[in-house]
């Protein structure tokens, strides 16, 4: 993996190299890089696949960030190609001509985080969600329990303990 | 409003133009009727009794309680020598076993097939996430409380209830169609308008016709 990390570092600015295991690594690239590191990785180094494309959500840091997992199954290597992308106004370039199951992801990622991807077909249809009117609900701001309890019928009886607190009460209810 | 909802021109294969209005036309409009029961007590109790023996459970998954009506249809179980057995379609079951989770876009479906099944209907919750949310208590689309959007006969708890409890919850079921005490078809149709209301409260794309019938 060093060597290919090598290689591409002559050709685009990445990131350092995050090795999770022997068969996957991580780095980082410029969004406006990503489209040619892509179509390298593809076309040159075989990584045909497209595992996974997902988004989490650093609402401290004020990013999103987009990690591509790429797969040679020849090789059996698998490779994550990370974007920080800003949180306000997520838009991001489509690469479902790269890979068609692409479109399929960024149709998710526009419903449950709100990251647009113009030109990906079908990406402002619904995905999972329907009728949906709030902010997407993988967005971190959005609170599902003071969602879940303003939309849901709570029911009456369900009492949560502090386990601790709980057993002391059980096995010495005279105090220690 | 979904496309094929709405109101349009067809052209028929034969050249000839007509209009369809779906929800008007293929749905019936006609909200449920109660039926009251037979005219002498002992008539109902014969037909109780029959009913009780013929439960057919829609085969319809909601949720991971699905996976337990897998052994209870096969040898393992066995439920058949109970005089139970699942359908393919609404049309031809009484009973609904809500397996599970329950979402809000699945409730949908749930709410269109009880619709569709004939009476006497059942509703059975399976599993803690019907009767309180269960682990899904703070999630953004699963409802907590089956008995706001559906008449309610029985709930089997746990989180999964094996087969074995659902056979127990088959046979309270029997015991409480033979008591006379299993009428959510008649409290739906008597308090219609309250459960449309909390459907309605959850399902913000309400694209259906009121009554699925």
């Amino acid at each position: 993996m060093h060597d290919l990390y090598a290689k591409l570092k002559d050709h685009f600015p990445l990131g350092p190299l995050t090795e999770q295991r022997a068969d996957l690594s991580f780095f980082t690239v410029g969004r406006e890089h990503l489209r040619s590191v892509m179509l390298h990785l593809r076309d040159q180094e075989g990584f045909s696949h497209l595992v996974l494309l997902t988004a989490v959500d650093w609402i401290e840091d004020g990013v999103f960030q987009l990690t591509y997992l790429l797969n040679n199954r020849a090789a059996c290597q698998d490779l994550g190609v990370r974007v920080m992308l800003p949180r306000e106004n997520t838009s991001m370039d489509t690469i479902h001509d790269i890979w068609p199951t692409a479109a399929t992801y960024q149709r998710e990622l526009r419903e449950m985080f709100g990251i647009d991807f113009p030109e990906s077909p079908g990406v402002n249809d619904e995905f999972i969600l329907e009728g949906w009117t709030g902010i997407p609900p993988y967005r971190r701001e959005f609170d599902t329990k003071a969602f879940s309890e303003e939309n849901f019928t709570h029911r009456e009886g369900r009492e949560t303990h502090d386990p601790a607190e709980h057993m002391k009460k059980q096995l010495y209810p005279d105090g220690e | 409003m979904k496309d094929e909802l709405k109101k349009r021109v067809i052209k028929g294969p034969d050249g000839f133009e007509f209009e369809v209005d779906p929800i008007q036309d293929y749905y019936c409009s006609e909200p449920p009727k109660a039926h009251p029961p037979a005219y002498v007590k002992i008539v109902e109790d014969l037909f109780n009794w029959a009913r009780s023996e013929s439960l057919w459970i829609l085969g319809y998954g909601t949720g991971c309680g699905a996976i337990e009506m897998r052994p209870l249809m096969t040898p393992r179980f066995d439920a058949y020598r109970y005089g139970v057995q699942w359908r393919a379609t609404p049309r031809q079951s009484n009973l609904f076993i809500i397996s599970g989770y329950l979402s809000v876009k699945t409730l949908k479906r749930v709410i269109r097939s009880y619709e569709q099944m004939p009476s006497p209907k059942y509703v059975v919750g399976l599993g803690s996430c019907t009767i309180n949310g269960g682990m899904y208590w703070d999630s953004y689309n699963t409802i907590k409380k089956l008995e706001e959007y559906l008449p309610v006969d029985l709930y089997i708890v746990g989180c999964m209830p094996r087969p074995e409890a659902l056979l127990l919850g088959f046979e309270n079921l029997k015991k409480i169609i033979r008591a006379g005490k299993a009428e959510g078809a008649n409290q739906y149709a008597e308090n219609f308008e309250w459960y449309k209301a909390n459907q309605k409260k959850v399902i913000h794309d309400w694209d259906m016709p009121d009554y699925n019938w």
